[in-house]
């Protein structure tokens, strides 16, 4: 399927593992890439904070954007914090043809509109969705067996629930459960999975944020699990590269690896471990690496 | 009639036992309410059970509870609809009833809200501050002035948000979501005479305005939509782009680094972003003494991130950009709706749907399409 693809800002800047780790993964699951390249960042909340009709106007440009690649049958990100941001925005453009209007009338400069009702899907969503279980787990060449997961959503795709269309038909804040069992792994259950990783006060209240992370990774080791795995990047920058000072605030060792979710399903679809960039996070996933060397060996 | 399964959280302090989970079956109608089936329970078992309520009707607030893990109303939360949430939650369809969290039990389902939750609003002196000179009879206002604090005036302190709340979790100094809420209802009143000094000193409190980590747990557990969170950053939006209220915690300078950033790239600079947060908005921040401090405490890990090919030089230095005629086209936006520069500020316009509603023809686009799960599943 050919897909509007927005990979947005950190997985460009200081998780580049994450895009590129996507680029990798795409073809294995037939899915087109048109990448977004002139759309702008989503204001992650904080521009929203700032000037709520500012904030929808950069996401209406983003999503007139997406409606212009022609084929493409939706709109994917890569990052739950896009997720929450744009759908916030967008939930307030549909919902009143007067504010849209407005809106579009700064983008005609561009020559741009947004026309409501635009499907925009994580690519988590898109998995389960469009792609489907059946169709993923028929795909897997190595399953992630004995490999223990801890799931980690990130606030932003799993509240608020009516807004994100989570209900019983589409539990998509079990999503991630469902994913892991589908690539062979073994879901492992801790308290954090949909909690805050702190990220968003890092540079407000630092103690709070990395006592939120160090929590989580600590309640996940105690867990037993060998990584967690995260469809957002802004969560994968406080619970991996912050985890170090984490570790000094908590005074415990924690070296829990935290995988990107394209980096997860590479893994299980028979990328290595260096084609999908895992030796490029702050805490070395050795528990992953030791595990898929393990299961080529075996092979062999 | 129909039966159902209650688990419900066991504490008395003074027997000096630890808590315990006692499970009851009642027997009620599939629309009857939590609380009914406690006070069923109550009434035909066990009279010590501990709950506190009192209109049975979502308006005075005592009966909150955890349900399933979920914070809410007791008497708000049918019996069916509980039990279909607690097979989604795999229990078996075993109601679970449990007491708040962040504030301390007192015994049973009854949590101390003196102890945290009254407390906290105290501190953001809920009453008005007459707007001097007092007239002689009522303030005349404009009607449309007050429809901005309806939203917060629903608040029925029950405490949902508190119990909820993730940055409480960790910092339980933080005034939170309930509280900030409150403080909002006076901030947006015409006839409240401190509104600076009130926002004032929730920017400047390191528990206040910017201690809310935007994790969405209260606007989830609201039982009246009053959206705690988005009150904060409505709290936030006036103190620093409004009352220009520059805060010790870093929240407005990070607020004004990031929009003057992807103003000036279009994309988010992460390693401008830090800096500026600390040592103010410009270049030149990184070399402000807060900013120094900061980043010499980061050395460890972005050095590790070079050398791991995490990090890019190139993208660490400059950033990442849009190309010259998309990032013109961000900047127009920038102008159109802020206006070209500070003295030339534009009106703000904020859409509020819990006062607009939404448009007739409404269709959720966050709606999934008709693939569901379960085909994708073989469960």
């Amino acid at each position: 399927m050919k897909v509007a693809y927005w990979p947005g800002c950190v997985s460009r800047g200081f998780t580049p593992e994450l895009h590129g780790s996507m680029a990798k993964v795409a073809p294995l699951l037939d899915i087109e890439l048109v990448e977004l390249d002139r759309a702008n960042c989503c204001g992650a909340g904080v521009i929203a904070e700032h000037n709520q009709e500012l904030a929808d106007t950069l996401n209406a440009r983003t999503f007139a954007l997406a409606q212009g690649v022609e084929g493409a049958e939706l709109m994917m990100n890569i990052c739950s914090t896009c997720q929450g941001a744009q759908g916030e925005c967008q939930e307030r453009l549909d919902a009143n043809a007067s504010y849209r209007e407005h809106v579009n009338e700064t983008l005609a400069g561009e020559g741009l509109t947004y026309e409501k009702g635009l499907t925009n899907k994580n690519f988590l969503w898109l998995l389960v969705e469009e792609i489907g279980l059946d169709e993923l787990r028929g795909r897997v060449k190595r399953p992630l067996t004995d490999l223990r997961v801890g799931p980690f959503y990130g606030c932003y795709i799993v509240r608020p629930r009516h807004r994100l269309g989570i209900d019983a038909h589409n539990p998509r804040d079990h999503y991630l459960e469902m994913v892991i069992d589908a690539l062979g792994g073994t879901v492992t259950d801790y308290a954090g999975a949909r909690k805050c990783c702190g990220f968003p006060i890092i540079t407000m209240n630092k103690e709070a944020s990395l006592a939120q992370a160090g929590r989580h990774l600590g309640d996940a080791l105690e867990a037993e699990a060998d990584c967690l795995v995260t469809p957002c990047p802004l969560c994968h920058l406080n619970l991996d590269m912050q985890q170090p000072l984490a570790e000094g605030l908590l005074g415990r060792k924690l070296g829990m690896p935290v995988l990107h979710l394209p980096q997860l399903v590479g893994l299980a679809l028979g990328c290595s471990p260096s084609e999908l960039g895992l030796g490029r996070h702050i805490v070395k996933p050795t528990s992953v690496i030791d595990w898929s060397a393990a299961v080529v060996a075996s092979a062999a | 009639m129909a039966e159902f399964q209650l688990r419900l959280r066991r504490f008395d302090p003074e027997s000096g036992e630890a808590a315990h989970w006692e499970q009851h079956t009642v027997d009620l109608e599939e629309h009857h309410s939590v609380l009914e089936g406690i006070l069923q329970t109550k009434a035909r078992v066990d009279g010590s059970i501990g709950i506190r309520c009192s209109c049975r009707a979502a308006i005075c607030g005592s009966c909150g509870v955890r349900i399933n893990g979920e914070p809410g109303l007791a008497c708000n939360t049918h019996l069916d609809h509980a039990r279909e949430a607690a097979i989604a939650a795999g229990t078996d369809g075993v109601i679970v009833v449990e007491p708040m969290g962040n504030m301390p039990v007192i015994k049973d389902l009854i949590v101390d809200m003196d102890a945290v939750h009254w407390k906290k609003i105290q501190r953001v002196t809920p009453w008005l501050i007459n707007r001097e000179p007092v007239p002689e009879r009522e303030y005349i206002v404009e009607r449309e002035s007050m429809v901005d604090v309806t939203q917060t005036m629903a608040c029925i302190q029950c405490g949902a948000c508190v119990s909820d709340c993730l940055s409480m979790e960790v910092d339980p100094g933080f005034i939170g979501p309930a509280a900030l809420a409150k403080a909002y209802r006076f901030v947006g009143d015409p006839r409240d005479d401190q509104h600076f000094e009130r926002l004032d000193d929730l920017a400047d409190d390191p528990q206040g305005i910017y201690d809310c980590t935007h994790c969405f747990k209260c606007v989830q557990a609201c039982p009246k939509e009053v959206n705690p969170m988005g009150q904060i950053m409505r709290l936030r939006r006036l103190a620093g782009s409004d009352h220009e209220i520059t805060d010790p915690n870093n929240g407005r300078r990070h607020e004004e680094a990031f929009t003057s950033l992807i103003r000036g790239y279009g994309l988010l600079h992460e390693a401008e972003l830090l800096p500026r947060s600390y040592g103010g908005d410009s270049w030149f921040g990184k070399f402000h003494p807060a900013a120094g401090k900061e980043l010499l405490a980061s050395l460890p890990v972005v050095i590790k991130g070079l050398l791991r090919g995490k990090v890019n030089p190139k993208t660490a230095a400059f950033g990442h950009k849009l190309p010259k005629p998309a990032l013109d086209s961000v900047r127009a936006i920038f102008d159109k709706v802020e206006g070209k520069s500070h003295s030339k500020r534009a009106e703000r316009y904020e859409l509020n749907l819990y006062v607009t509603g939404y448009d007739e023809d409404e269709h959720h686009a966050s709606e999934p399409s008709t693939t569901t799960p379960e085909q994708g599943s073989d469960k």
